[in-house]
């Protein structure tokens, strides 16, 4: 029975690394930019949900929806403040301007909310599950984690494959010359894939912090590390390679603490993904574009 | 009132001068080619015109309006697609895909029409509708990338060296699909390095040497022409 709750925390766990790596590859497919500040949007959303819910009494539903929205503008801001007027700069200038960003937004939540960690309330409030006899318990944030990353990567799967917006983020994460000739306005849409994925963040932030309730300024940097990770492992770029890095990433780590060792698990983490990069250089889902002149 | 009035037109590479105060026009129902060598300065020219690169001094007007300094992205609307060097189709996407990208600024029922014209063109395309556009050959990419630039329903096609790397055969089909976008009513500025060809079925032609224009005239006295034939025909 171990096993089995390993894997389905593992799952769990997973989904939430996956949805937080969606938005770190779409950004990336579309920017070409690794947004190390992905993680510290994940925090903030933890923190919009939580002033919801304790300070104004709202519902945790409300609470949700303010950290969507909340990210979401956050996530447009950033992007319109911080990486635009870096569009033609040299890729290290972008990246160390996400560092930096990151640790503005760590430094802001620390100056708002201080840093003792914040008791975060459950997402969720219907009991958990059990099966045999009771051997089995699967907690409803488990649950509720778990459908939300599937809805996402569906949602997202329609969205780049059936609509016309979606498409157009293709052909900018493709190429961004050509499509402006198509008259696709780039700087909006490159807009529009942040305003996504820090969406996505806020609602892996409420998944974390229901998971494991404490909240604390550096709260998404871990994650945010993980996400990467998992986007890296199924392929950057990828979307089904981000969600199944995500899911992969998540089972590795709880096998590896439940089996091995709570302390070596990160460290076995990043081997696994260091020995499937030696094998898969372009991860697993990566692929290498058929071209011809 | 020419469709297309370009005055002095200079462009800069940061220091590199590369066009110098190019002038020239194109008529409502015409086809006009650029004729050079390589590096004349005939893309940029063309990319400028398209607003992906910024003029430094001159004037670009399009249907009597002043169209330097509006963005790419607007220029479809206004009735002018550049089909670009290079082909650049979206090669992850399908073809009917990227046709969809050609019509982005049009609605779903617009699309519906065009692509009908667009495959009545390039009837190549169609059996291909759902390969990914990395896999055509480079015809079929040069043909999806022309009928993409179509889907806009554009007044002025630019079409930058069509024929580039393809095989005789398929230079003679684009060519004669060229001709017939134009008695279909599109006007046509073309650039090409095949000067024979483009030549051959321009109205009007423009010599283009590091920068400058050099000689212009029609198509047929330029066919003719002996220091023509000596630069660029081969004798
Ligand atoms: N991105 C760039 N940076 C610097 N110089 C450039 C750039 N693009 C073009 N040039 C220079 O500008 C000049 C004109 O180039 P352009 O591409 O317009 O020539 P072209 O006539 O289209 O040539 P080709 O027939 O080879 O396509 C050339 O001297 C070229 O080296
Ligand atoms: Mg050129």
């Amino acid at each position: 029975m171990s096993f089995l709750t390993a894997l389905i925390n593992g799952i769990s766990l997973g989904s939430v690394y996956a949805i937080i790596a969606l938005g770190y590859t779409m950004v990336y497919g579309i920017a070409k930019m690794l947004n190390f500040a992905h993680g510290d949007v994940i925090m903030v959303g933890g923190y919009l949900c939580f002033c919801t819910v304790q300070y104004l009494g709202l519902p945790t539903l409300a609470g949700v929806i303010l950290a969507v929205v909340g990210c979401t503008a956050l996530g447009i801001v950033v992007e319109g403040l911080a990486y635009k007027p870096l569009r033609q700069a040299p890729s290290l200038a972008v990246l160390i301007t996400a560092i930096g960003v990151s640790y503005f937004l760590q430094n802001s939540a620390l100056l708002i909310w201080g840093a003792d960690p914040k008791a975060f309330p459950s997402a969720v409030s219907f009991p958990s599950v059990k099966l045999f006899d009771g051997q089995l318990i699967i907690n409803s944030i488990t649950i509720v984690t778990v459908l939300a990353a599937v809805l996402v990567m569906v949602a997202l799967t329609l969205f780049t494959s059936r609509t016309k917006m979606g498409k157009a983020m293709r052909a900018c994460s493709e190429d961004k010359g050509a499509a402006q000739l198509m008259g696709i306005n780039v700087d909006r849409t490159i807009s529009m894939v942040f305003a996504i994925g820090s969406g996505l963040a806020a609602i892996a932030g409420v998944l974390l912090c229901s998971a494991y309730p404490t909240l604390t300024p550096t709260t998404g940097s871990m994650p945010g590390i993980k996400a990467f990770t998992a986007a890296v492992f199924g392929g950057i770029g990828s979307i089904p390679g981000a969600a199944l890095g995500g899911v992969l990433l998540g089972i590795i780590e709880i096998m590896a603490k439940t089996y091995i060792s709570t302390q070596l698990s990160d460290a076995i983490v990043f081997g696994v993904l260091i020995i499937v990069l030696l094998i898969k250089p372009a991860g697993l889902l990566g692929k290498l574009v058929p071209e011809k002149v | 009132m020419s469709m297309l009035e370009v005055n002095d037109l200079h462009v800069y590479y940061g220091s590199i001068h590369a066009v110098k105060g190019v002038s020239f026009t194109v008529d409502k129902g015409e086809i006009v080619t650029l004729i050079g060598a390589n590096g004349a300065g005939k893309s940029t020219t063309l990319n400028t015109i398209a607003g992906i690169l910024p003029a430094r001094r001159g004037s670009v007007e399009f249907q009597g309006e002043g169209i330097l300094g509006v963005p790419a992205h607007k220029m479809v609307r206004k009735g002018i697609a550049l089909c670009p060097e290079g082909r650049r189709v979206f090669t992850q996407m399908t073809v009917e895909e990227n046709l969809q990208m050609g019509g982005y600024t049009r609605t779903d029922a617009e699309n519906a029409d065009t692509v009908e014209d667009v495959y009545g063109h390039f009837p190549r395309l169609r059996e291909r509708a759902y390969q990914v556009a990395g896999t055509l050959s480079g015809g079929e990419q040069q043909m999806l990338a022309m009928g993409r630039a179509l889907m806009g329903r554009p007044d002025l096609i630019m079409l930058d060296e069509p024929s580039m790397g393809l095989a005789p055969i398929l230079v003679d089909e684009i060519f004669s699909i060229i001709k017939s976008l134009n008695d279909n009513g599109t006007t046509v500025l073309l650039v090409e390095q095949n000067a024979s060809m483009a030549l051959s079925i321009a109205d009007r032609a423009y010599v283009l040497e590091t920068g400058r224009i050099v000689k212009e005239g029609s198509g047929s006295d330029l066919l003719r022409d002996d220091d023509v034939r000596r630069a660029y025909l081969g004798g």
